[in-house]
């Protein structure tokens, strides 16, 4: 019976120790948003699409994104410009629906759809939450500096003709019976 | 049957059949490239490597190519074999090593047999580090595009163009890493079927330019099952749809009728959908208004109701054959049977009906296409086969390869070996008879041609006719051509399975006639030689893609179009309705104007804006084949249903939602199972229609089959521009399609099936896990049914009473893009068409003094045209030929006719020369045999 009582005393004392402690000790909330935290480079937050190294618009309207998207948030159309390269008619995302699991960036064979660390998107009026291509498309590389699509790829565009591309043998000359 | 053990399980399979083909039969996965269900084997991939063991002891085994070994009885064989596995990762490996990485800009992605093949193989990585072939490409006409660098010489290319749809202008090109498949020079693709390469090649060399122009991948389509509403043909289609527009037509497996192939036409017509000619408004002017006023747009509502308010009264509708037959049905209903007419000009509704006589009688067995490719003996009369049904001549076209079939079976080679079926026959080829005014694009595989006017057509038929029944009705026609006759004759009675193909394009109910007499006369032989009754195949083409539907609904009653113009030309009914027709396309300007001075209120249904709906007071927006669910009869007379793929934007409605009563709120209160239902009791000609809505109930009531692919991308942001919150998906109580993913993936029903996908199989060459057995049928398939009982009373010969054409003779042409009116709004086809032009022999041109390309007039007693000639080798003596494309109407040029030259200057000239340039025409003779 003493045991019980002084256990429950000496319990109640290190409790009450411990919160008049606590007063002193360093503050752990963080005052956002005028304090803004320190986001990884690699974390998923707001979507963009980014420029080859080029200054062109990297994505090729593919629809890998679109079809890798579990909440369907992505709708786009292919257009191809007079020399061959495509390119998305509009870009749209509906940002309301986003789940921000990165598998567009993963999907995307030509690096243009990037997540970034920024995650400030809320809003008021949720039709502001789906942005377009002039939204999204920024004037830079994002994470990937180097790799540019076109120059892998054997389709011919504008300023790159057949053969051109990295590893590529000049067109063949079909009437030459050389070996 | 055979018996075969794969990877220790073991198989029936046929034994006339390689080992790939019972292996897909048997719904294995086996890569392959080169071999093609209707192509045979040549070997060139070498992708289809298994291990075949000698015995049951034998443990080595050797690796063979399963396309080049037959299913023999006993083969023992391993797909999964590490050494037949390695072999194939190495081939597909071998094959990728110049592939130029562009899968995301390219068009056949995601419905890619190369990528399917590469997964199935298992190549991943890249390891040859040397540089990659190259090559330019070629531009190949408003149709296909060509990117060659994908090319992986298979050869499919090549093989269907030229062998097997006849086409010149498409050759392997170069030699080892240079092979080039493309024309010598730039240039478009001649042949009606070069739609279908992007089917067969197994890549991305050619694809859909009309696609591209506004692509989407295929998991992206919204797909119902459709039939083509080109022609009469009645092929089976798979039209895609995004963002509320159509964007491509593929084609969809039918064992009997198209198989694997579509022509052009109905491949790239489809654009006619998203023309700006599209009637989207509904319009209304005034009866009392001034000709030019303006009409104006009303809401749904209000047309439903000013469509009431005008057809009360005494009320007329005109029908239409490329309508529906729910359409054309509810127009019925409307006004009264006794108030229906055609819509089919009189000359063309009394030859259908002619042509419905002939094919109930017992003996004359109407042939679908896959029929018409085993003929042994094929006589065309009259009909340009190649541009009123084109997959009918596609078909004609490999029933002339049935002598080299038998030459290879009496030489026991395997008919899938093809390269060396070929190689035997050379130049051998079973009889194809073709009587026709020009030459014709199948010319360079007849046997035997005949170049001559319907009159003398009419002659050599009926002489035909005497040389294999002597009993028959004595020819009043002053030609003779008894030795031709005799000769075709007796290529007729050899045949072990004669057909006779005609048409009704040339309107001529003598022409008909005279061809089912030839068909009788050679049925009575037939009958003669052999115990078994022995049928006779007679076919006849249809124009339009319901011709045959509303001459078997003219026959239960209704009216003539003279006749409804006369009526409106007398002002003696109170409104008539016009159901998605241009009048003028069918009857004689001065008729129709005669008819509209009636000034009867006047209400057009229709999708495309012409010269007659211009002109009505009341113009409703009707949907396309794509837009709505209806039923289709083809030439054979067999029904099929076509799905709606999506509901159209605005206004446009199909047309018997017009017709039937509506409710404000809810719609129009009558759906067209009902009007079918209903159609099927009142006649026992259609009694067989209910079978097409059994299979609408039963599992298909209980669960639904989806329209999106189970991968059907951004469905939360298609139209979150317009409105953030998703709008709720349609929905279709009526139909067994769901406007969703949801629903029952697997295929119940394969004529339920939107679009061909297996797992592992993206591309249309999934069809094979769908047939019974490959180029057979599809698994629980609904084909459609026949509402030509073959019951009909024998008839006697009928009497051909030719009356002899006052003036010049003359004939009409077809032309593939551009004779059918709705195709020919799409832009491809519109870049291959040429405007109306005449044709005429050397010799009629020297008479008459008239050069290449210059103007020619033609005048009848009410009309004159000044049309470019075109001067021919090949064409009857002493005949024009007119094409009359969207410009002339044709009814005008009917009637005594007379030529005479125009002078012209060379802008003129040229500007024809330039038109010419891009006709595709015959004017070789056939290839030596």
């Amino acid at each position: 019976m003493l045991r019980l009582i002084k256990d429950t005393l000496t319990t109640q004392v290190v409790t009450l120790w411990r919160v008049f402690v606590h007063a002193f000790a360093k503050t752990d909330t963080v005052e956002y948003p005028d304090v803004q935290p320190q986001m990884a480079a690699r974390w998923r937050g707001r979507i963009i699409l980014s420029r080859d190294p080029d200054g062109e618009e990297r994505c090729v309207a593919c629809n890998l994104c679109a079809v890798a998207c579990p909440v369907d948030c992505i709708a786009l159309q292919k257009a191809e410009d007079d020399e061959g390269r495509w390119y998305p008619e509009f870009f749209r995302i509906n940002f309301s629906r986003c789940i921000m699991c990165g598998f567009c960036e993963e999907a995307c064979p030509t690096n243009a759809i990037q997540l970034t660390p920024d995650f400030e998107m809320a809003e008021y009026v949720r039709q502001d939450m789906v942005w377009e291509k002039e939204d999204l498309l920024i004037n830079g590389t994002g994470k990937y500096h180097d790799y540019n699509f076109y120059r892998v790829a054997g389709k011919k565009i504008g300023g790159k003709d057949k053969g051109e591309a990295i590893n590529e043998a000049p067109p063949v000359n079909v009437r030459s019976l050389l070996p | 049957m055979a018996k075969i053990s794969v990877d220790g399980v073991e198989y029936e399979v046929n034994p006339a059949n390689n080992l790939l083909q019972e292996c897909l039969s048997q719904g294995l996965d086996l890569p392959y490239f080169c071999w093609h269900p209707c192509m045979g084997s040549v070997g060139a991939c070498r992708q289809c490597a298994v291990k075949q063991y000698r015995n049951a002891d034998d443990k080595t085994g050797t690796v063979v190519m399963a396309c080049m070994t037959p299913a023999s009885d006993g083969s023992i064989i391993s797909i999964n074999d590490k050494q037949a596995t390695d072999f194939r990762s190495h081939v597909i490996e071998s094959l990728m090593i110049s592939h130029p990485h562009d899968c995301p800009v390219c068009e056949e992605g995601g419905e890619c047999h190369l990528q399917d093949m590469t997964q199935m193989s298992g190549h991943n990585y890249r390891r040859y580090d040397f540089k990659k072939v190259t090559h330019r490409n070629q531009d190949l006409g408003p149709f296909i595009n060509h990117e060659m660098n994908r090319c992986i010489a298979c050869y499919r290319c090549v093989r269907f163009y030229d062998d097997y749809a006849g086409g010149t202008d498409l050759a392997a090109l170069g030699s080892h890493h240079h092979v080039y498949f493309g024309r010598h020079e730039e240039g478009t693709l001649e042949n009606e079927f070069s739609g279908n390469l992007v089917e067969v090649c197994p890549t991305g060399v050619f694809t859909d330019k009309t696609f591209s122009a506004h692509y989407t991948r295929k998991w992206d389509l919204q797909t119902a099952p459709s039939v083509c509403a080109g022609c009469g043909a009645g092929c089976n289609t798979t039209p895609g749809e995004r963002y509320g527009t159509l964007r491509r037509i593929v084609n969809r497996y039918h064992h009997d009728l198209n198989g694997y192939f579509l022509c052009d036409r109905g491949r790239f017509g489809y654009d006619a959908n998203n023309s700006t000619q599209r009637v989207v408004e509904t319009l209304f002017r005034h009866l009392q208004g001034e000709d030019g006023e303006v009409r104006k747009a009303l809401t749904s509502t209000e047309a439903a109701r000013q469509l009431d308010a005008m057809s009360s009264g005494e009320l007329i509708g005109i029908g239409s054959p490329r309508a529906s037959l729910e359409s054309n049905m509810a127009l019925r209903q409307r006004v009264g049977t006794q108030n229906f007419f055609s819509g089919m000009s009189d000359a063309q509704l009394s030859c259908a009906t002619e042509v419905i006589a002939l094919l109930q009688e017992p003996g004359l067995n109407c042939p679908d296409i896959r029929t018409l490719e085993q003929s042994d003996c094929v006589l065309v009369v009259n009909e340009d086969i190649t541009n009123t049904s084109a997959r009918m001549a596609l078909a004609l076209r490999q029933a002339t390869r049935n002598a080299a079939t038998a030459m290879a079976q009496s030489a026991r080679i395997p008919l899938w070996q093809d390269a060396a079926v070929r190689e035997l026959a050379q130049h051998s080829r079973s009889p194809l008879i073709i009587l026709s005014p020009q030459g014709t694009r199948l010319d360079d595989v007849a046997s035997d041609t005949f170049l001559g006017t319907v009159e003398q057509q009419i002659a050599l038929v009926e002489g035909i006719t005497y040389a294999i029944d002597a009993d028959c009705p004595a020819s009043t026609s002053s030609f003779n051509f008894d030795a031709q006759a005799a000769s075709i004759a007796k290529q007729l009675c050899a045949a072990t399975r004669p057909c006779i193909v005609s048409g009704i394009s040339a309107e001529s109910i003598e022409l008909i006639r005279a061809t089912g007499n030839l068909a009788r006369a050679l049925r009575e032989y037939r009958h003669r030689q052999s115990e078994v009754k022995l049928s006779v195949d007679l076919c006849f083409a249809m124009p339009e893609a319901n011709t045959m539907g509303l001459a078997l609904l003219m026959r239960e009653g209704g009216g003539s179009l003279s006749s409804a113009l006369s009526i409106l030309g007398k002002g003696a009914a109170d409104a008539a309705i016009v159901l998605e027709n241009d009048l003028y396309r069918r009857a004689a300007t001065e008729a129709i104007d005669a008819a509209l001075a009636g000034n009867t209120p006047m209400i057009a249904i229709d999708q495309l804006h012409n010269g007659f709906n211009a002109k009505a007071h009341l113009l409703l927006p009707a949907a396309s084949m794509a837009e709505q669910g209806g039923t289709w009869v083809n030439y054979e007379g067999r029904a099929q249903h076509s799905y709606q793929v999506f509901q159209p934007e605005g206004k446009i409605r199909a047309s018997y939602e017009w017709l039937v009563p509506s409710n404000p709120v809810s719609g129009p209160t009558v759906h067209g199972d009902t009007l079918l239902e209903e159609l099927a009791a009142e006649s026992a000609n259609f009694a067989p229609l209910l079978e097409l809505l059994s299979s609408r109930t039963g599992i298909a009531a209980l669960m639904k089959s989806p329209r999106q692919s189970h991968r059907y991308s951004g469905r939360t942001a298609m139209h979150a521009n317009e409105h953030v919150h998703e709008t709720k998906q349609a929905q279709d109580p009526h139909s067994p399609l769901s406007f969703s993913m949801e629903g029952m993936l697997l295929q119940k029903d394969a004529s339920l099936m939107s679009a061909a996908w297996a797992p592992a199989w993206n591309s249309n060459q999934a069809i094979s896990k769908f047939q019974e057995e490959i180029n057979g049928e599809l698994k629980q398939g609904n084909k459609g049914v026949h509402l030509l009982a073959r019951d009909g009373a024998q008839r006697p010969y009928s009497k051909v009473e030719y009356v002899a054409e006052e003036g010049i003779a003359k004939y009409f042409i077809d032309q593939l893009f551009g004779s059918e009116e709705i195709s020919a709004a799409s832009p491809a086809i519109q870049a291959r068409a040429v405007p109306a032009y005449a044709c005429i022999s050397h010799e009629l041109a020297q008479s008459l003094g008239v050069q290449q390309h210059g103007l020619l007039r033609l005048s009848t007693n009410r009309y004159s045209v000044e049309l470019p000639v075109l001067i021919r080798d090949r064409i009857a003596a002493q005949c024009v030929g007119i094409y009359c494309g969207s410009d002339v109407s044709r009814a005008d040029l009917t009637g005594k006719l007379s030529v005479a030259a125009v002078a012209q200057d060379s802008n003129v000239l040229a500007s024809s020369r330039a038109m010419f340039s891009s006709l595709v025409i015959n004017d070789t003779l056939p290839r030596e045999g």
